[in-house]
């Protein structure tokens, strides 16, 4: 099978080792693509024949379904394959199941998995192109881009930004790609959070780090807001969810104490009155279903590039060019 | 009565007795009989020449995991035993966490038993400390010393009741036996597959600190100091651990440990690109560790030089680096990297080394041999220390590949493995 060379290498596996200009160039080529999601047909021919699974070893909704209405409305051909009800939950290994993959002829394929590495570990195996749609608490680069895009829409710039995150670090994907990614483009990078959930060295990384969330909300033009797993109780890392609400929460009262407007971002799903009051969630500060929208237009410039297409045909290919 | 045999002309390392210098060694009926030079032999005896080699007590390696009875896709006790013969080793300890677990005598000679059939190194067991390495009840480690066990351990379950290690150092007082330790605090190293620091940050990968390791060191140096008892401590990584030892040392506590190659070597910047072959417990720390572990291997606060060798099939490696085992081989480069870069850069001189691979494992387990001194057992190792070569696991003896070392280039290699007078491994070179 030829595979047109794409200017982002043959997958996606993070942010952290894509260069500044390869970030740029999916924000840019998203530009195009949020428009089809606006029309009445939402479908364009630019990924017709293609074959693309999204493989999702933990359960996730938001994610797999932004990926497949991309893959959609590319005209992809797509299969679903999640844990529960396939030979992964049977024993068969990460590797079994990418060779299987592979000895039907796919295209690419979205991953999710509960390990770190998982995601490079198959696109180090298989031919296809490989997305990363969230590996253990390494990665999930297309989170990031279209947290990315939705602050570029906003306020007309990412560089020179002051982007806290607000949660628990230790454990997201979503927080590393953020940093790493957010950095790329010239902000300046926080974290926030509880010490048990902030991992070791981390302002190695080049991140301010807050105690209190009143500082990071003075302090920042943006807040990430991550969700809150449950399961953190149990693990010791928190008393109760009532006090890291008290704590942590980002409640309308503590944005109305800051001195400027402040931008609120979720990847969701959202644990109201936890990590994000309602009234911030539904109010004039949260951009919390921009960001759904624009997943899909970042999804679709990823798998356009990844296809080997031009960021400068974007337009025309959108159009029913031959890809 | 076995052949008779003299080493002739090599430079013959026996730290034990102090002993460097150029000579012949005179085997006699499977026992050293003669170290020196222009050395008379018998007629008949086989010549070994060995001019421009190095000749020192058979090399001993305390830290073995032979996976059988239980785990024979990875090792047996037979392929282990060849793969430490080519690797320079005389003797091994084998580890008891085999499946089922060697805590009783019908375990241990089970071990003794498949060895002697082996002929290749000496194989000696280590029964657990605890029945089923459950860590509840004491094993029957008298009658397991009695059937050959030299020590007890639960490596690979760290034993987290602090009562029961007090008990177990006390108890084996009366067989002269030290208890080995895996030092690991499981509730502050839980979830962890790395070491905790920038690195793991950076990956995603969950950390295990230098604490859960040092707060069992201390413990037990603790518990050794209370008992009296013996302490061995296993696969020291961590710089405070080192120092901790030291000190133990300096106030008299009875304990011995180990450095193993990779801690000697890697650091924990190695797990970038979530390379399973950089994945063992303890995991591979920092410069700092590793620069820490070096001193004391060099100030002989570490004792012994030890390889943790731990045997995986190829397919258990190949999974995401979470769901892949901890550990990996040893036997077949431990020579070759300590050579290269212990040796080679500086971070102890020669007799140090081969005194870390003999005399200090032998007096650690009370093993004979380890010595070049009349009347031992003739164990020896003649050693090209200038031969180079590439590690390619593919040629292992170990029925196992998971090494990091795959593709290093060595200086230094075994070429005869002589083990009570009889040659068990010759290098083909």
């Amino acid at each position: 099978m030829n595979r047109a060379v794409s200017s982002l290498g043959k997958d996606l596996v993070g942010l952290e080792h894509l260069s500044p200009e390869q970030i740029l160039t999916i924000l840019d080529t998203a530009e195009p693509f949020k428009e089809i999601s606006e029309r009445r047909i939402k479908k364009v021919p630019v990924l017709r024949g293609k074959t693309i699974v999204n493989l999702f070893f933990e359960a996730s909704t938001r994610t797999r379904i932004s990926f497949e209405f991309a893959e959609k409305r590319l005209s992809a051909d797509t299969v679903n394959i999640s844990s529960s009800g396939s030979s992964v939950v049977k024993g068969e290994t990460l590797v079994d199941t990418a060779r299987n993959l592979e000895a039907m002829r796919i295209d690419m394929v979205v991953i999710r998995h509960g390990s770190s590495g998982a995601a490079k570990f198959l696109a180090e195996r298989i031919p296809s192109n490989v997305i990363n749609g969230g590996d253990g608490s390494h990665e999930h680069p297309t989170q990031a881009l279209l947290d990315m895009l939705t602050i570029r829409d906003h306020l007309g710039r990412l560089g020179g930004l002051k982007v806290c995150i607000v949660g628990d670090i230790l454990h997201s994907r979503v927080a590393r790609s953020n940093m790493y990614g957010m950095l790329k483009m010239g902000a300046d990078v926080a974290v926030c959070g509880p010490s048990t959930l902030l991992p070791l060295n981390i302002e190695d990384l080049g991140v301010t780090v807050f105690k209190h969330v009143e500082e990071a909300i003075e302090w920042a033009d943006v807040l990430n807001v991550l969700r809150l797993q449950l399961e953190r109780m149990q693990g010791g890392y928190l008393p109760s969810l009532r006090e890291y609400n008290q704590i942590w929460g980002v409640s309308r009262a503590r944005l109305e104490r800051a001195p400027k407007d402040v931008l609120v971002l979720h990847p969701g799903p959202m644990n109201r009155g936890v990590e994000i009051d309602s009234d911030v969630a539904d109010g004039p500060h949260s951009v919390i279903l921009d960001q759904v929208t624009n997943g899909v237009a970042v999804r679709m410039a990823v798998l356009y590039l990844l296809a080997g297409g031009a960021p400068e045909t974007a337009e025309a290919a959108k159009q029913g060019a031959a890809t | 009565m076995s052949r008779s045999l003299v080493i002739r002309g090599g430079h013959i390392v026996d730290p034990s007795q102090s002993h460097d210098a150029v000579g012949d060694v005179l085997i006699v009926d499977g026992t050293i009989a003669s170290v020196g030079v222009d050395l008379d032999a018998p007629d008949g005896a086989l010549e070994v020449a060995a001019a421009g080699l190095l000749v020192t007590p058979g090399l001993i390696d305390v830290h073995v995991h032979l996976r059988e009875p239980g785990g024979e896709h990875r090792e047996t006790i037979a392929s282990g035993a060849k793969a430490a013969a080519a690797g320079g080793f005389t003797a091994i300890c084998a580890m008891p966490n085999t499946d089922p677990v060697v805590d009783d005598p019908a375990g241990v000679r089970f071990v003794v038993a498949q060895a002697a059939a082996a002929g290749a190194a000496r194989v000696y067991p280590l029964g657990a400390i605890s029945t089923g390495q459950k860590g509840e009840q004491l094993a029957a480690v008298g009658e397991m010393v009695a059937a050959g066990a030299v020590g007890i351990t639960d490596d690979g379950n760290p034993v987290m009741d602090s009562g029961l290690m007090r008990m177990a150092l006390a108890y084996a007082q009366t067989f002269d036996i030290p208890v080995a330790d895996h030092p690991e605090d499981l509730g502050l190293s839980k979830q962890g597959v790395m070491n905790e620091g920038l690195v793991a940050t950076r990956l995603g990968l969950r950390g295990k600190p230098n604490a859960s390791e040092d707060v069992h060191i201390v413990r037990d140096l603790l518990l050794a100091e209370l008992t009296g008892g013996r302490i061995h401590l296993q696969h020291v990584s961590t710089a405070w651990g080192v120092e901790a030892i030291r000190q133990a040392k300096a106030r008299g506590v009875s304990v011995t440990a180990e450095a193993t190659p990779h801690h000697l070597t890697l650091t924990d910047e190695r797990v970038d690109g979530y390379d399973t072959n950089a994945k063992m417990n303890p995991p591979l720390r920092s410069a700092v560790d590793r620069d820490a572990v070096r001193a004391g291997l060099a100030d002989g606060t570490l004792d012994v030089y030890a390889t943790d060798h731990a045997p995986h099939h190829y397919d258990e490696k190949e999974q995401a680096f979470d769901d892949a085992p901890n550990g990996i081989v040893g036997l077949e480069t431990s020579l070759g990297i300590g050579l290269t870069h212990v040796v080679g850069e500086g971070v102890t001189d020669l007799p140090t080394l081969i005194d870390r691979m003999t005399w200090g494992p032998a007096k650690a387990f009370g093993l004979p041999g380890g010595t070049l001194a009349v009347g031992a057992p003739a164990d020896v190792t003649v050693i090209d220390s200038e031969a180079a070569w590439t590690v390619d696991s593919d040629t292992f003896l170990s029925r196992s590949r998971n090494t990091p070392f795959h593709g290093a280039e060595l200086k230094g290699r075994t070429r005869y493995t002589i083990v009570g007078g009889a040659i068990v491994w010759e290098s083909s070179d």
